[in-house]
């Protein structure tokens, strides 16, 4: 009859065991504080918050699911490419084979995409949010400042990635969104006064975006690899600074 | 800061909590909601995906991807440079400068409008009207851009738009500088101390932008009503 007590307190008392678990998981206010403070990933928390932070009539929870949309994007990302090459010639196979032929494949490409979107609107939510309570107020306005650049990259992720499957929606998509490029005002060659720094088609920014006039295959390659690695890095290195700042500007914004 | 010394010694209320268990348990709960919800809706809609891409064949209607359609509806009433480039440039800056404009110390991490009806009305208008264009554009706008509503059915042969024509120059110059100099001046003289709390530099700039706003809008209604294509239109730049 003592047979599991007796081997699961074996286990939990074993070298290896407290090797890997600082502490035991009796019920008590040391042990929360510990459990917080003695894991990396936790330790992004405090180990006391205040009560209203806590609440989702508050929060909403709305940034802390954009972040946890972040990383499950990151993981399907990586699964996808696997399969994936950003080369004109496979790229919409790749996507055929993703949604007939790869184990799960469709899941992965699907989940991949509506948690893009569904990233885009949760940030917007949670911006919705940071403004209502006010909490872009002293001292946290500079945090409000990377959120913004925040919504920007997400944007920017969203919209790199809409360009990979290489199908009409995405090259057209990508068309109609790079063509504003050609407008802009000095660096773009449609645009006003373009002509004062000599811009032409092969020489403004909507070029430099592009790796090209067209979007052939340097745009592809260029899309993917701010989808897949730029952008992502420097969203995460923002990240790290947003959440850092939270914790520096006196914990979630409340009532004083 | 100031508030605490004058306050003296205050006794703060301590209501903190253990964030474990009680924030980690609902932002577990959070996750794996989202990836329940997430992996169910991937499992019953399909990610579109179209025939191979054709250079040769364009879409009709190209539509940008749903988020950016707010600015490809305003293509319809501005020149590429403002609707794909200023007008989002505006946008972000605005955002960026929204703490360092707003210097109303009430309502700091709490929900109320009564006492920053300012701040807030002109937020969730410019939210709402971000996302009414994006679904004019996303669901509203069919082949060559023309205008459908949701229960028309969309066609290639729809009545040609009236003309357009653009405001004789000396007149849009006037509107546009009688605009914002009459945005600016005005609400100084309703309310006498707005400079002095805001100072000059603040209240020229929240004003600029939210003058900037309400232009992009009225733009769209002289557009809509009245068949105006540029308020100024020169060689060089039109708007
Ligand atoms: C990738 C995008 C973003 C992620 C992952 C993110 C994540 C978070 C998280 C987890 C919090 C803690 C509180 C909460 O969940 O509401 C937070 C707070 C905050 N966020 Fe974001 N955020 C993002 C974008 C933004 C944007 C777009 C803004 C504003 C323009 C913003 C401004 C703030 C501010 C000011 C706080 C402090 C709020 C307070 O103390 O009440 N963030 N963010």
């Amino acid at each position: 009859m003592k047979i599991f007590p007796n081997l699961i307190k074996k286990i939990t008392e074993s070298e290896i065991w407290k090797s890997v678990f600082r502490h035991g998981y009796a019920d008590t206010s040391r042990n929360r504080v510990l459990q917080i403070i003695s894991n990396v990933w936790l330790h992004l928390h405090p180990a006391k918050v205040r009560e209203h932070g806590t609440k989702i009539r508050f929060t909403w929870c709305m940034g802390g699911i954009t972040f946890f949309l972040f990383l499950f994007e990151t993981i399907t990302g990586i699964l996808l490419m696997f399969y994936y090459v950003p080369d004109v010639n496979r790229a919409y196979a790749d996507m055929v084979d993703l949604m007939y032929v790869v184990p799960f494949g469709r899941l992965l490409r699907n989940s991949h995409r509506w948690g893009a979107h569904a990233m885009v609107i949760t940030v917007s939510v949670h911006m919705l949010r940071v403004f209502l309570t006010g909490s872009y107020k002293p001292p946290r306005q500079f945090n409000w400042v990377l959120g913004v650049v925040l919504l920007v990259l997400t944007l920017l992720l969203s919209f790199t990635g809409y360009l990979l499957p290489w199908d009409q929606l995405g090259y057209w998509a990508i068309t109609v969104g790079t063509n504003m490029a050609r407008a802009t005002p000095l660096l773009g060659h449609e645009g006003p006064f373009a002509y004062i720094l000599g811009m032409k088609p092969d020489n403004d920014i909507r070029f430099a975006l592009l790796g090209g006039t067209l979007i052939e295959a340097p745009a592809l390659l260029r899309a993917y690899v701010w989808h897949c690695i730029a952008i992502p890095v420097i969203a995460s290195a923002l990240m790290m600074a947003h959440f850092w700042r939270i914790r520096k500007d006196g914990g979630i914004s409340g009532p004083l | 800061m100031e508030v605490r010394e004058k306050k003296e010694i205050v006794e703060v209320k301590d209501d903190k909590v253990f964030a474990w268990p009680n924030l980690v348990a609902k932002e577990f709960l959070a996750a794996i909601f989202v990836t329940v919800g997430l992996l169910f809706y991937s499992y019953i809609v399909d990610a579109p995906l179209r025939e191979l891409s054709n250079p040769g064949q364009a879409e009709n209607p190209a539509k940008a991807p749903w988020y950016f359609l707010g600015l490809q509806e305003a293509l319809v009433y501005f020149d590429p440079w403002y609707a794909g480039v200023v007008l989002p440039t505006i946008i972000i800056i605005g955002l960026i400068l929204v703490p360092y404009l707003d210097n109303n110390p009430k309502g700091n991490g709490y929900y109320t409008v009564k006492e920053r009806k300012f701040a807030v009305t002109v937020f969730i208008f410019g939210y709402i009207f971000w996302y009414i264009l994006i679904y004019i554009g996303t669901a509203l706008r069919g082949p060559f851009w023309a205008f459908f509503w949701p229960w028309e059915q969309w066609t290639h042969d729809f009545p040609t738009p009236p003309p357009l024509h653009d405001m004789p120059l000396p007149l849009g110059i006037i509107l546009m500088m009688g605009f914002y100099f009459a945005g600016l001046v005005l609400p100084v003289f309703f309310k006498r101390d707005i400079l002095y709390k805001w100072g000059f530099i603040r209240y020229v700039l929240t004003m600029g932008l939210l003058l900037t706003m309400i232009g992009t809008v009225i733009k769209m209604v002289l557009r809509l009503e009245f068949s105006i294509k540029y308020i100024i239109a020169t060689p060089w730049i039109n708007i």
